[in-house]
């Protein structure tokens, strides 16, 4: 075939770049306060005091903040190779003997490639396996392959395991000892690399099992979690100039949910909305519904959440403005509510 | 069993010209790699470069296929199942005629068709959606199945990585494979030495990898995938089987991460390499020199 022509095109080294780079991966907002690898940092912190802790990985040490653990602790890291259904198989068995493994992967591979391991060998035996995911939701522009926007929905389906979806650094430091010290499987939905610190701004500590109100409200009432707490708060200083009072409360644990906590904000007359890094289908949404309908409150409640489909490859802040993540579409989501 | 192929006699006039052609294609196509890769400031690009000679191999050679209507349905399919070299598979497919050449600089952009990873749905002429490595053997294999049933004497081609040996989904189709005799199928292994973590080795050893695809059922041969001239050699030793056994075949490729760009060659290995603004030059005058000093041998 002679459909190309002779000299190759050598001439993109003058054109403008491109702006809106899939390489463009970051939630954070420019010049935001940030901690580097907070979940390194902490499992380092925990494993000196816990000889039990080891540290394993499927291939993606430095992509998931495992590599400052290898880095302390060679001794008790394990580098399992890309080969997800051996490595909670394998921390399945290193449980099995006594020591505290947390495994890592990205999100999607733990909960698609590797399920079954994690069903039958870690929760149905209820033991201390830590599975922690990186790229949870929509948090990179690489297309469905890596954004694990249904990871909840899987896991919340199995018994036994407590899932975590953490706000910020500050989440993720605290989480970490005590999802050591708790006896069960779980499940945390890794932020990685330089991660926003928001939550050290309010009066806050995080406590497994426990959702927290940020800052009370009166006319709309935000349940969140995960990174999306921080766009909440964004949202609500945003629609405290339009004079809208905005409650926000910070759900971390998805299960076993903090039903008391979220019963009792459900209770005043406000416009009720949950905001998640997940798709609409089987995350926090339908976990604060079912606790609604369950307890007789037939209150309306709007979920801000990925739509049930897969999602574009793309920038992230491309991506997020376009599937309603962002801190203006949340805004204009409650201005439009309330009109 | 294992054969290391072996030139015994001289190359004919046809063959030398075979190679030739490859290798100016495999040129064309780095170029195009590096381009793509100075859109987004970085990427796969050492992947790309290393790869170039096993990609123009098979679709310059090899791959029966309609560049006008990439969905021809007695087609060789050629599959990515790893879909972070997508950039080294655009720029084949630009060399094919499938993607034209003035797209390749939307490569990762938001809207593009030419995704970071790549994907079924946004591109012509990739057969399947990766990113999740390890699949693309086991759509292989129902692929072969598939073209055989209905009377097809189309071939597939399945693209992998070293590192997608780990995973145990390439296993089970290499069983797969050779259980249903699908002498339609060839698998092309990327042996970079290199994977996420580190060098593959230290990650988790996958050797001796010719003896596992032999002992799997498989006609395996290891060659020089940065040799235009071992591929394609490696290559015809397989069509010349094809119709006559049910082996399926393997080549396992030894590909120098950065190939033809000295820069990126000496660079310490990284699966995602950095490339300073000001080297993207460099690299494209390297990769030009090595090509007109080899062609004016
Ligand atoms: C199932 C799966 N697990 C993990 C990953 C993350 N990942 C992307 S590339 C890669 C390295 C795989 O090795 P290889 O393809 O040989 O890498 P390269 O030669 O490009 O460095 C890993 C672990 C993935 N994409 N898919
Ligand atoms: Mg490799």
């Amino acid at each position: 075939m002679s459909t190309t022509s002779e000299a190759p095109d050598t001439t993109t080294a003058t054109k403008p770049k491109l702006r809106t780079s899939a390489m463009i991966a970051s939630f954070a907002d420019p010049g935001q306060k940030t901690a580097p690898a907070p979940f390194g940092h902490a499992l380092v912190k925990a494993a000196e005091t816990d000889p039990r802790i080891v540290g394993l990985t499927a291939d993606l040490g430095k992509y998931t903040d495992m590599h400052i653990f290898a880095k302390a602790f060679p001794d008790r890291f394990f580098q399992m190779g890309m080969a997800e259904q051996l490595l909670l198989g394998a921390a399945a068995g290193m449980a099995e003997t006594g020591l505290v493994p947390f495994a890592s992967t990205y999100a999607v591979f733990a909960a698609r490639r590797a399920y079954d391991f994690l069903c039958l060998d870690i929760a149905e035996p209820n033991l201390n396996v830590n599975v922690v995911g990186g790229l949870p939701g929509l948090t990179t522009g690489y297309g469905p392959s890596h954004q694990a926007t249904e990871d909840i929905a899987i896991f919340r389906g199995m018994p036994n395991l407590t899932i975590i979806d953490p706000c910020d650094s500050v989440d993720i430091e605290q989480a970490v000892p005590q999802l050591a010290a708790s006896p069960g499987p779980s499940y945390l939905r890794l932020l990685r690399g330089n991660v926003p610190t928001v939550l050290d701004e309010y009066d806050y500590t995080f406590e497994l099992g426990k959702a927290k109100q940020l800052r009370p409200g009166t006319d709309v009432l935000f349940i969140s979690s995960g990174l999306m707490t921080m766009r909440a708060l964004q949202a609500a200083e945003q629609l405290a100039s339009h004079h809208i009072d905005v409650a926000v409360v910070h759900s971390p644990t998805i299960k076993p949910f903090d039903t008391a906590t979220v019963l009792g904000e459900l209770a005043p007359d406000r416009l009720v909305i949950t905001l998640e890094n997940h798709t609409e289908v089987g995350g926090l949404f339908e976990a604060v519904a079912g606790v609604a309908v369950r307890h007789g409150s037939g209150r309306r409640i709007i979920p801000i959440a990925l739509p049930d489909r897969f999602l574009d490859a793309g920038a992230l802040p491309t991506l997020h403005e376009r599937y309603g993540l962002s801190t203006s579409r949340i805004v204009q989501k409650v201005l439009s509510e309330l009109a | 069993m294992t054969l290391t192929p072996e030139t015994t006699v001289a190359p004919s006039p046809d063959f030398t010209a075979r190679v030739a052609d490859v290798e100016r294609s495999a040129y064309r196509a780095r170029h195009f790699a590096l381009n793509m890769g100075e859109v987004q400031g970085q990427g796969y690009v050492g992947q790309a470069l290393g790869s170039a000679d096993i990609f123009a191999s098979v679709y310059r050679d090899q791959l029966r296929f309609r560049p006008e209507d990439p969905h021809w349905a007695d087609r060789d399919r050629f599959l990515l199942s790893t879909g972070h070299y997508a950039i080294g598979h655009y720029a084949a497919l630009a060399e094919a005629g499938i993607v034209p050449v003035t797209e390749l600089d939307t490569y990762g952009s938001d809207d593009s068709r030419l995704p970071m990873s790549g994907m079924a749905s946004y591109t012509p002429g990739m057969e399947i959606s990766g990113g999740s490595l390890g699949h693309g053997l086991t759509v292989a294999v129902g692929m072969a199945l598939g073209m055989r049933l209905q009377g097809s004497s189309a071939r597939i081609f399945n693209f992998l990585s070293d590192g997608e040996l780990d995973e145990g989904s390439t296993w089970e189709a290499a069983m797969g494979a050779h259980h249903h005799q699908l002498g339609n199928l060839t698998a092309l292994v990327d042996m970079n030495a290199l994977q996420a973590d580190g060098a593959t080795e230290t990650v988790l050893g996958i050797e001796p990898a010719e003896e596992k695809w032999a002992s799997f059922g498989w006609y395996t041969q290891r060659v020089d995938g940065n040799s235009a001239q071992a591929l394609l050699a490696a290559l015809d030793n397989i069509a010349d089987r094809t119709g006559t056994t049910g082996e399926p075949s393997v080549i396992l490729c030894d590909t120098k991460v950065g190939r033809g760009v000295p820069l990126l060659e000496q660079r310490e290995k990284a699966h995602f390499m950095r490339i300073e603004e000001h080297e993207w030059q460099i690299c494209r005058d390297q990769l030009t020199a090595g090509y007109d000093g080899k062609a004016s041998v």
